[in-house]
């Protein structure tokens, strides 16, 4: 059974925040997910900022205490025996946590150390580390001074300190350029390739389509679907989707005249269709008129467009 | 556990130990030379049987020890949860929030230790301690003074989630406490509520028991008050801190 091999299984998971304040109210932004990872695979939460992607990583990472629902991560409890899971977990948080006023090697250092790595051992796996994250040459280099690709790859360097078993990424290209972006998914490939089980949220929708085996589609603290990329597209849209524009305040009356398969953005309209020069040649002989019009594939960000009716980045 | 925590702030300290050693001997010798030719010229005869500057000095270590710790364990233990998440990076691994704690703890006291060491050197520079083991004795009474701060400090601090309320607390609880303790004038000059209310702040029992042991007038029995007030504000500290430590960093 797929089950026994699970590494983690997350059934009836909750968290809910307490009040901040008397006037607050409790919040609770994991709402109760389900959802199993097994060994060697990349594993995403896909889902728009507020989803309760970060709520339910800090869960995996044995730092936050389920409100509710049942965890297992490598068949241990991670509240009761947090330190043996994290002893076992590479962590690369939302926000980078890099230590800016020491030295690249320094913080690899220090990282070492709260593991129980002598410092002999850290000095020996941090040249491999700093050879995978390409940071050789900046070895001696304070952390304030490198870019923001280089620190998130330092971070993940830094994660990989204690050779854990399970990597666990809370949005790892966020706020970088493309290049960087592609400097980073390629030693995540590595990262994979040498059997690194992989958990990763994001909110790009091309990220997830290229780095996720199954991912799951959350959404206010719950779990839309779950599948491979492929499986939730074809599950859910059509292969193809024609993108009509039309002049502010056109789109409404527009979609209720071709009615139901189309979804009415406020910029846009989608029609998912399998062949969408048939759709578009279809609008044309009802008389729509868009300013311009595209055909393009359908992919996850259109899943989750049909999943919750909102965008995933907005 | 806690001593790799510890080990964290020793290599961020080698950047700064310097400058910070240059701070803790330079502001006490502008404190004193100010106080000894200006100010105390102008106090006529004795307080509480010594020199103005002699009367001065120990309490002003206290006083500075405390500002010291609110730095320590005010600001930065709120910059190392909120900003600099270097609690959170460690709250990564299988370091437990009491072993971060205890860690920064350690650091804290190492810190004030050599800040109130730095101080009682420039002291015997001023002739102002007797023995060597005078000024160990008001080094260490110092640092447990710092410690009875620090403790609580860290328990809140690592709570606020606004940091300009660290300043209004600084503002408002300790400058007055600063003032009020006795490290400018005798508590005994204080009207007789105000004198109480002196009493009772764990500022006055540092800044009395550094003075006494500075001057020689200790007594075992007033001491021994003093560092157990000191030391029971440090334990209760450290006990609210491990609950505030776990709520904040596993939240
Ligand atoms: N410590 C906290 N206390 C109270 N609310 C929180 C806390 N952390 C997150 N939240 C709230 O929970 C919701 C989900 O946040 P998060 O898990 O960070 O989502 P995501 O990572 O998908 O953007 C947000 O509305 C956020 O404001
Ligand atoms: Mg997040």
């Amino acid at each position: 059974m797929a089950v026994l091999n699970a590494l983690i299984e997350a059934a009836g998971l909750e968290k809910t925040y307490p009040a901040r304040d008397r006037k607050g109210t409790a919040f609770r932004a994991v709402a109760g997910v389900d959802f199993q990872v097994h060994r060697g695979e990349a594993f995403g939460f896909l889902g728009p900022n507020g989803a309760g992607k970060s709520s339910t990583m800090r869960m995996l990472a044995g730092v936050s205490a389920p409100t509710a629902g049942t965890l297992r991560i490598l068949g241990l409890d991670p509240v009761a025996d947090g330190r043996r899971v994290r002893a076992r977990l590479g962590v690369v948080p939302q926000d980078d946590s890099l230590d800016t006023q020491l030295t690249v090697e320094e913080n690899l250092l220090v990282y070492g150390l709260y593991f129980g790595l002598s410092r002999r051992a850290v000095r020996a796996r941090a040249g491999e580390l700093l050879e995978f994250a390409r940071l050789e040459d900046k070895a001696g280099e304070r952390v304030e001074h490198l870019s923001g690709g280089m620190r998130r790859r330092l971070t993940i360097a830094r994660a990989l300190i204690n050779e854990p078993e399970i990597l666990l990424l809370d949005e790892p290209t966020t706020g970088l350029d493309p290049q960087a972006r592609h400097v980073l998914w390629d030693r995540l490939f590595r990262l994979k390739q040498d059997g690194v089980t992989l958990i990763l949220t994001t909110h790009y929708m091309d990220e997830a389509e290229q780095l996720c085996d199954r991912l799951v589609v959350m959404d206010k603290g719950l779990i839309a679907d779950e599948g491979s990329p492929r499986e939730l597209i074809e599950r859910h849209v059509t292969r193809e989707v024609l993108e009509l524009r039309f002049p502010p305040g056109e789109h409404e009356e527009v979609g209720r005249k071709l009615g139901d398969q189309v979804e009415v953005l406020p910029d846009r309209l989608l029609w998912y269709a399998d062949d969408g020069e048939q759709a578009l040649a279809q609008a044309t002989e009802a008389g729509v008129r868009p300013l311009t019009a595209l055909v393009r594939r359908t992919g996850l960000e259109d899943v989750f467009l049909r999943l919750t009716g909102r965008s995933l980045t907005d | 556990m806690a001593f790799r925590a510890l080990a964290y702030w020793l290599v961020r300290y080698r950047r700064t130990w310097r400058g910070t050693i240059v701070v803790s001997v330079a502001n006490p010798i502008l404190f004193l030379l100010a106080i000894g030719a200006g100010l105390g010229t102008l106090v006529e005869g004795t307080v509480e049987g010594a020199s103005y500057l002699a009367f001065f000095a120990p309490g002003l270590l206290a006083a500075a020890t405390l500002q010291n710790a609110f730095v320590e364990a005010g600001f930065k233990v709120n910059s190392a949860l909120r900003r600099e998440r270097i609690y959170s990076t460690a709250a990564a691994t299988p370091l437990e929030p009491g072993h971060i704690l205890a860690g920064h703890l350690m650091f804290i006291t190492l810190r004030l230790m050599l800040s109130a060491a730095a101080f009682v050197v420039v002291m015997a520079l001023f002739g102002l301690t007797g023995s060597v083991g005078v000024a160990l004795a008001v080094t260490l009474a110092a640092t447990l003074t710092g410690l009875a701060f620090a403790a609580p400090l860290a328990a809140w601090a690592v709570t606020v989630s606004d940091f300009p309320q660290l300043n209004t607390v600084f503002r408002f609880v300790v400058m007055p406490m600063y003032l009020f303790s006795g490290t400018f004038f005798s508590v005994t000059q204080l009207p007789g509520p105000l004198r109480a209310v002196a009493y009772a702040l764990p500022l006055w029992h540092g800044v009395d028991l550094c003075r006494a042991l500075a001057l020689g007038t200790a007594t075992p029995g007033t001491s021994l008050l003093h560092a157990g007030y000191l030391t029971l504000c440090c334990v209760a500290g450290v006990l609210v801190a491990r609950v505030t430590f776990r709520r904040c960093l596993h939240a």
